[in-house]
């Protein structure tokens, strides 16, 4: 019911940094192929762990055009995130000279922060974890931009000029869904008319596949990489980790029409709940998720007969596609089965923060070429999981409206419903 | 628009275990900067810290969940229990999905991460524990939070270094217009201090490098030479005005009546900018601003753009503005949440806080400084502003009630 | 491999809860109580099973972990590394 609100938050560009493909059109010859980036880690030596499988970006930031001192400043993930505004904002054909400064935002979403920087800064002033009392004389002049995530939104700020609101949305794994919500927000309530929003994550390091070990989330078969990642699959074993960035240039859609802009998107409806019940751990129910859903789609005033495609959270772990399969049924009730639902990460992996943000980018262009991406090594199916999947290969149908949803530690579960862009007045 | 007022204040700062500790340290000039004792400090050129007194996590924080957080999180939900208990509020008697958290954070669960990071690091990636994927990242607070006292709404983080506090403040403040929310706890503790965290703040050039406590943190002054850095924070339990009037809640110590945020790059202009677009959102102007509670980095540089922009906006010595974080270092994430809750204080006991050690003002800046005594003073409006590093740039509005 | 005793168990189980404002009782019989009785969730386990496995220098398998349902449990599965 976008004609509620005054003021409605429209896409007009994107850039996206995934695994198996940088920018927007190798993503999505890559989505609509249903081919899969996940393989055995490179970034670092995975000898040792428990899961050595990872997606990772073949990603070179020289090449991309970022400069020497850029490159020394930013951490890996910040490097993708600048990238990917870049080409979000040539994609918009916004010149930001036109725009006040004040009036445009950045809401970068963010779950680990500059993880691999920070970790080889740890392992140099403690000489290899040697000693707690580290040395501080061999830190490098950047290293608090790798303590702190915040620089991540600093450097997309100074790079486009943003003089508004400037933060760092991070909930974890729906942090890229929440920091879309955020920008909308600030459209909504007049705080910006412009917001450079998006997520990312560049979580391949030693010390997050230690965690992901430690909580035995990420998949323990190291022996067929590409098939890693087997979202609702009866024989799913957990996540794959992933890496990357997607960034959109949101408009107020006078803003945008003002200048002639095609509307990639509406951002039609967000909501967020939390289950409040474990930091890992999911209810079986699905409800909280449930819930987001439900007040997502009332926010968009949309009817689950509106839904054309649900981008699911499809993490691949037992406990997560069953939580999500229930949450749908709830929300969907009859209609669970008819609307088809992917898991992209079945491709590209989990790149946690940022996962949520290169959804959003999927959804789009699942809408502008009304195709659905399909969930890759779905093969078995499994009882607990009995909706339609999309399995391996696109399916090509009318999208209009997608719902993406995603869920995360700490018991986050955020939903947000997009529409396709209208076209601009002649 | 409906008022959104604040009800409860949990405080831990290097000053004051607890909200009557801190104020009455703070009115009485007593600073909690000292030698740090979590480590020995002496090899680094930063050798002074505030660190919460006499706070003992294993008796304010349940053993299992004390076991899987930082101390970041320990502080942050003591806090938390303490605001609730203050507003009289058993989130029990809300529902589910009318209670929300959103908190800010600057770097993580530092002392939690560094002790993983060692046993990764010497002696393999086997011996990282279950418990460093939930304690380390950003959310872990909020996600606590919302677990611990079955919060089902709307729960956010938001990150933006040390302006990230009054972010988190704004944000629940939407959270309860937009999404309709009775009650939100908001706010945010950090505890970056342990050795790899000092190592890396060390590197902004910013950490002051003396070691006399009284000479170490002196912003606006003469001799400024950088901050101290410390930790704890406050949390704030925040209530739709109407609700809170409706269940009889003790006190409703304010409203948070303005917030704008912006990015400097380093112009001159951004600051003045969001000052004055805090005040708007309030329906306020300069002249009804009775106090303001500054950034007060110690930097000379960043001092001198701060008083610039209060004198442009209020005039030469136009409003008293006062710096109680010397007496605490500076607190990241929390620094702004403690600010609103002196600011909240100040207004409950109509006396403004001192700003301590700073004997020698620069005197081109014509700020008019509370030094060294509380001065009492009618305060009803007080202007709160943050700065985070890299360009960030926050201000609150908190009002007395009608 | 250093050997590994029922004590080496509390101690580990003592200090992944933390559980001293409610402590377990760890003098009666709790060998065969499920860990969820015992207040320790999935994650606590997983922590369990992470310093077990600090203590013994072997990777525990997932199938292994997710048969450590019980104190019990985890002491027959070191035992059993311990003679392989």
């Amino acid at each position: 019911m976008s004609g509620r609100r005054a003021r409605i938050p429209v896409v007009t560009g994107m850039g996206v940094v995934a695994p198996g493909g940088l920018g927007i059109g190798p993503f999505w010859d890559l989505m609509s192929n249903g081919r899969t980036a996940t393989r055995r880690v490179t970034l670092f030596d995975p000898e040792g762990f428990r899961c050595q499988v990872a997606a990772e970006c073949d990603f070179d930031p020289v090449a991309l055009g970022l400069t020497p001192q850029e490159v020394r400043r930013m951490d890996r993930v910040a490097q993708m995130a600048v990238v990917a505004s870049r080409e979000a904002l040539a994609d918009s054909g916004l010149v930001l000279d036109d725009v006040p400064p004040d009036r445009v935002a950045v809401a970068i979403g963010n779950a680990v922060g500059n993880t691999i920087m920070m970790e080889q800064e740890y392992a140099v002033v403690s000489d290899g974890g040697r000693k707690w009392l580290t040395d501080w004389e061999y830190a490098v002049p950047y290293s608090y931009n790798y303590m702190v995530p915040s620089s991540l939104a600093a450097e997309i700020a100074v790079g486009v000029g943003a003089e508004g609101p400037v933060s760092v949305v991070s909930t974890g794994c729906t942090s890229g869904l929440d920091a879309v919500g955020y920008a909308a927000r600030l459209i909504e309530e007049g705080s910006a008319d412009v917001v450079v929003c998006g997520a990312a994550d560049a979580p391949i390091s030693p010390i997050t596949m230690a965690c992901f070990d430690a909580l035995r989330a990420t998949t323990p078969n190291n022996s067929d990489p590409g098939h890693a990642c087997r979202p609702f699959d009866r024989q799913r074993d957990g996540i794959v980790l992933g890496e990357g960035a997607a960034v959109f240039v949101m408009e107020e859609r006078e803003h945008a029409r003002r200048r002639m802009a095609a509307e990639r998107a509406v951002l039609l409806g967000y909501a967020g709940r939390a289950n409040a019940y474990h930091m890992t751990g999911l209810k079986e129910d699905g409800r909280e998720l449930s819930v987001a859903i439900d007040t997502a789609l009332a926010d968009a005033g949309v009817d689950v007969s509106q839904v054309d495609y649900i981008n699911a959270h499809g993490s691949g772990t037992r406990q997560n596609d069953r939580h999500e399969t229930a949450a749908v049924k709830r929300s969907f009730r009859h209609r669970a089965r008819e609307v088809p639902m992917s898991s992209v990460k079945s491709m590209i992996g989990h790149s946690l923060g940022a996962i949520g943000a290169i959804e959003v980018a999927a959804s789009i262009l699942a809408i502008e070429h009304d195709l659905v991406p399909p969930t890759a090594n779905l093969e078995h199916a499994d009882p607990e999981c009995d909706l339609d999947y999309v399995p391996n290969t696109a399916r090509e149908t009318p999208v209009d409206v997608v719902l993406s949803v995603g869920s995360g530690f700490g018991g986050f579960q955020t939903a947000v419903v997009l529409g396709a862009g209208e076209a601009v007045p002649a | 628009m409906s008022r959104v007022v604040v009800t409860g204040l949990g405080v831990l700062a290097p000053n004051g275990n607890g909200t009557d500790d801190y104020w009455s340290n703070t009115l009485a000039g007593k600073s909690g900067i000292a030698p740090i004792s979590l480590y020995d400090a002496s090899r680094y050129p930063c050798t002074l810290a505030g660190e919460v007194p006499g706070f003992d996590a294993e008796v304010r924080v349940p053993g299992k969940l004390r076991a899987q957080t930082d101390h970041m999180t320990h502080l942050a939900l003591a806090a938390t229990e303490a605001a609730l208990a203050d507003a009289q509020a058993d989130p029990a008697a809300f529902g589910e999905y009318e209670m929300g958290v959103v908190t800010a954070n600057s770097s993580g669960g530092t002392v939690f991460g560094q002790r993983e990071l060692e046993k990764l690091w010497s002696k393999g990636p086997e011996h990282v524990g279950a418990y460093m994927a939930v304690a380390w990242f950003y959310a872990a607070t909020t996600g606590q939070i919302s677990i611990r006292h079955k919060m089902r709404g709307p729960c956010g983080v938001l990150v933006a270094e040390q302006a990230g506090g009054l972010d988190a403040i704004g944000h629940a403040v939407r959270q309860v217009r937009r999404e309709g929310l009775r009650l939100i706890v908001t706010g945010g503790t950090d505890a970056s201090l342990s050795p790899a965290g000092l190592t890396a703040q060390l590197t902004t050039g910013l950490l002051s490098h003396r070691s006399d406590p009284h000479r170490a943190y002196l912003p606006f002054d003469r001799a400024a030479a950088g901050y101290v850095p410390g930790q704890g924070g406050a949390v704030l339990l925040l209530e739709d005005y109407g609700s809170a009037v409706k269940r009889g809640a003790p006190r409703l110590y304010g409203e948070i009546a303005g917030y704008a945020a912006g990015f400097d790059p380093g112009s001159r202009h951004v600051l003045p900018r969001v000052i004055v677009k805090a005040l708007t959102a309030a329906g306020a102007g300069p002249d009804d601003v009775d106090v303001v509670f500054a950034d007060a980095l110690g930097d000379f540089a960043a001092d001198r753009q701060e008083a610039r922009a209060l004198r442009e906006l209020f005039g030469p010595r136009g409003v008293p503005v006062t710096a109680p974080k010397t007496m605490t270092g500076r607190l990241y994430a929390g620094g702004g949440p403690l600010d609103v809750a002196s600011a909240l204080l100040a207004i409950r006991d109509q006396v403004i806080p001192p700003t301590v050690n700073v004997a020698d003002p620069v005197p081109g800046d014509e700020l008019d400084l509370v030094l060294g005594e509380p001065r009492p003073a009618p305060v009803r409006t007080a202007l709160v502003v943050a700065r985070g590093f890299g360009g960030f740039c926050t201000a609150i509005v908190v009002r007395a009630l009608p | 491999m250093s050997t590994f005793t029922l004590e080496n168990l509390k101690e580990i189980m003592q200090s992944c809860a933390d559980q001293d404002s409610n402590p377990v009782d760890l003098s009666r019989n709790f060998l065969d109580v499920p860990f969820k009785e015992l207040d320790f969730d999935s994650l606590a386990v997983l922590e369990i099973a992470t310093r077990v496995q600090q203590e013994i220098g072997v990777r525990i398998s997932d199938d292994a972990v997710a048969e450590m349902t019980t104190p019990q449990a985890v002491l027959d599965y070191v035992n059993r590394e311990s003679v392989a």
